[in-house]
């Protein structure tokens, strides 16, 4: 609770540095179309136009609701021009992507803890993979598959997929070996099986760790399926809506893209976080 | 022929395989594993593509690319001026440097902390490579767009990192500093700083990866004839598949090297950390 009024304040702060921004970076416009007629720019005219330009260089925050505002709720959502449409071909592919790297990274995980070879040899080069942009190879990935006849919501979604594919891996490596000597041997005079141990000890005792990676890996996976929107010539996605609105200058545009982009990933950051308060209390490890 | 081809690939595979599970067994040879499934994998890849004739544009073999990168490298060193010197290390600087600053400057206000933080953390998850087309229209084609994307980039896990590790202290170290009768400059630089940077250097990184993601990804929306981000989206383009795999090769070494080289820096800055002795 404590919270809540010094985040509220520098919020607000934020919107104000915000419209004082705005007013200088599009002054210039103002004065430039002055200059052409003529007239001489009050105060008054200055900020009220700079606050209402159809192509600032930096919108006004209220600019920006306003369009958000039109693209998701007035607009229906099957229009090509409506937010909710693009930000759902944008959340699918990231959801998609996201349920195969986790799969994926888990099963790695898996086989790594229970294989030294594995351990030994893959684990030093999912390490070193966390520390190479990855998101480099997207827009070989998108053509490539392309002209193998795969386009749409599959390259992205593998996209997604390896971004988050690593750190789960990483995470659930570390959870797999969180149980404690002393637990295993406890295990081993039950006289459990490897499979046992696994299910009763190693995987329950993993979730936290689980958890942790799947924020990380969400995010990420979200990135990569907007940055897999641009090179493509996509033209749907929220990645698709900062390209068009890059190309043309319409500002309004990209703000409210990356907005929405922005309040994917938060909702997607929180989903997980839900699942992991209820997961971690029916298993009784709640903090 | 082709499943001869099959049969000679999953041989060399289960061949090198169980030389690496040898290998696992003897503490002596373990450092030998990893090379080892490297090798494998791109030699594996080699095969591939020679035995079964997969086009260069689908996939280019190894060696091809290593011709690429070998024979390209004035084209590789300038992409690489311009994308990492001039882009990712001036706005990684920045970045960390503001970042770091930020966090000492709101450390003596209690309340700007917990507005602040919040936040942070809240940005930090965001995705963040998005203002790159807003970043290229204020600041041009150039690197200077590509830098300012990386300072916005590395600035908040820097600064989360930061805050945290400024609190690292527990009491009894600073009634210690008070007790001889320290300043507060002086309990800043003496005990605080030095005990933060474990944690400012789990930031810093953090960093590395995402400096180099934000200037080869702002080059996708607009950048002059050169960089690494350029090279890899035209050649894509003309589908010339080696020099982007030659790129990609450049990328991940450069990746890898500036994380060590921030690994190495704080083994020598935080000697005396646990995680860092034996």
């Amino acid at each position: 609770m404590n919270k809540i009024v010094p985040v509220l304040t520098v919020l607000a702060v934020i919107v104000v540095v915000w419209y004082g921004a705005a007013i200088k970076m599009n002054s210039q416009w103002t004065y430039d179309q002055a200059a052409r007629a003529g007239t001489e720019v009050t105060f008054g005219t200055l900020v009220t136009d700079t606050l209402a330009q159809e192509r600032p260089k930096l919108p006004a925050p209220h600019q920006v609701v306003a369009e958000l505002w039109d693209t998701t709720v007035a607009k229906k959502i099957t229009s090509k021009r409506s937010l909710v449409f693009h930000g759902w071909i944008t959340l699918s592919a990231t959801l998609l992507g996201f349920g195969i790297g986790t799969l994926g990274g888990v099963a790695l995980a898996v086989g790594i803890v229970h294989n030294k070879a594995m351990d030994l040899g893959v684990m030093p080069w999912a390490i070193a993979s966390q520390t190479i942009p990855i998101l480099a190879i997207a827009p070989m990935i998108i053509v490539v598959l392309n002209s193998m006849g795969i386009s749409g919501l599959i390259p992205k979604a593998i996209i997604a997929a390896y971004l988050s594919f690593f750190p789960v891996v990483v995470g659930m490596v570390k959870g797999l070996r969180a149980p404690d000597q002393m637990q295993l041997d406890l295990m081993k005079t039950y006289n459990a099986s490897g499979a046992e141990t696994f299910w009763k000890l190693r995987l329950p005792s993993s979730m936290p760790y689980l958890f942790a990676s799947l924020k990380v890996g969400v995010a990420a996976a979200l990135v990569g399926t907007i940055v897999a929107e641009l090179p493509s010539g996509a033209t749907r996605g929220l990645g698709a809506r900062l390209l068009s609105g890059s190309y043309y200058g319409q500002t309004i545009q990209i703000w409210s893209a990356l907005f929405a982009a922005a309040a994917l990933a938060a909702a997607l950051v929180i989903v997980v976080g839900v699942f992991e308060r209820v997961v971690l209390k029916k298993m009784g490890m709640a903090q | 022929m082709k499943p001869l081809y099959v049969l000679l690939v999953l041989a060399v595979w289960l061949g090198l395989w169980w030389l690496n599970t040898r290998f696992a067994m003897r503490k002596s040879t373990q450092w030998v594993v990893p090379v080892l499934f490297g090798i494998t994998l791109i030699l594996l890849w080699e095969m591939v593509v020679r035995l079964f004739g997969v086009s260069p544009v689908i996939l280019p073999a190894p060696s091809a690319i290593w011709a690429r990168l070998v024979t390209s490298v004035p084209i590789l060193w300038q992409d690489f001026v311009q994308t990492i010197f001039k882009g990712a290390l001036s706005g990684y600087v920045i970045g960390c440097g503001a970042a770091v600053l930020t966090a000492v400057l709101i450390d003596r206000s209690p309340f700007l902390q917990r507005g602040l933080l919040p936040i942070g953390n809240f940005i930090a998850a965001l995705p963040i490579v998005g203002i790159a087309p807003i970043l290229v229209m204020w600041f041009g084609f150039d690197w200077q767009s590509k830098a300012a994307v990386v300072v916005v980039m590395v600035f908040f896990p820097v600064l989360v990192n930061t805050v945290a590790g400024l609190q690292a202290t527990d009491s009894m170290q600073r009634d210690l500093m008070r007790t001889y009768s320290a300043s507060y400059g002086q309990t800043l630089l003496k005990l605080r700083l030095p005990a933060a940077m474990p944690f400012v250097f789990n930031g810093l990184k953090i960093a590395t990866t995402l400096a180099l993601i934000g200037a080869i990804v702002a080059e996708f929306f607009g950048s002059p004839i050169k960089g690494m981000g350029f090279r890899i989206s035209t050649e894509v383009g003309r589908l010339n598949l080696d020099m982007v795999w030659a790129e990609i090769a450049v990328a991940a070494v450069t990746g890898s090297a500036f994380y060590g080289l921030v690994s190495l820096i704080e083994k020598g800055v935080t000697f005396w950390h646990p995680s860092q002795r034996g």
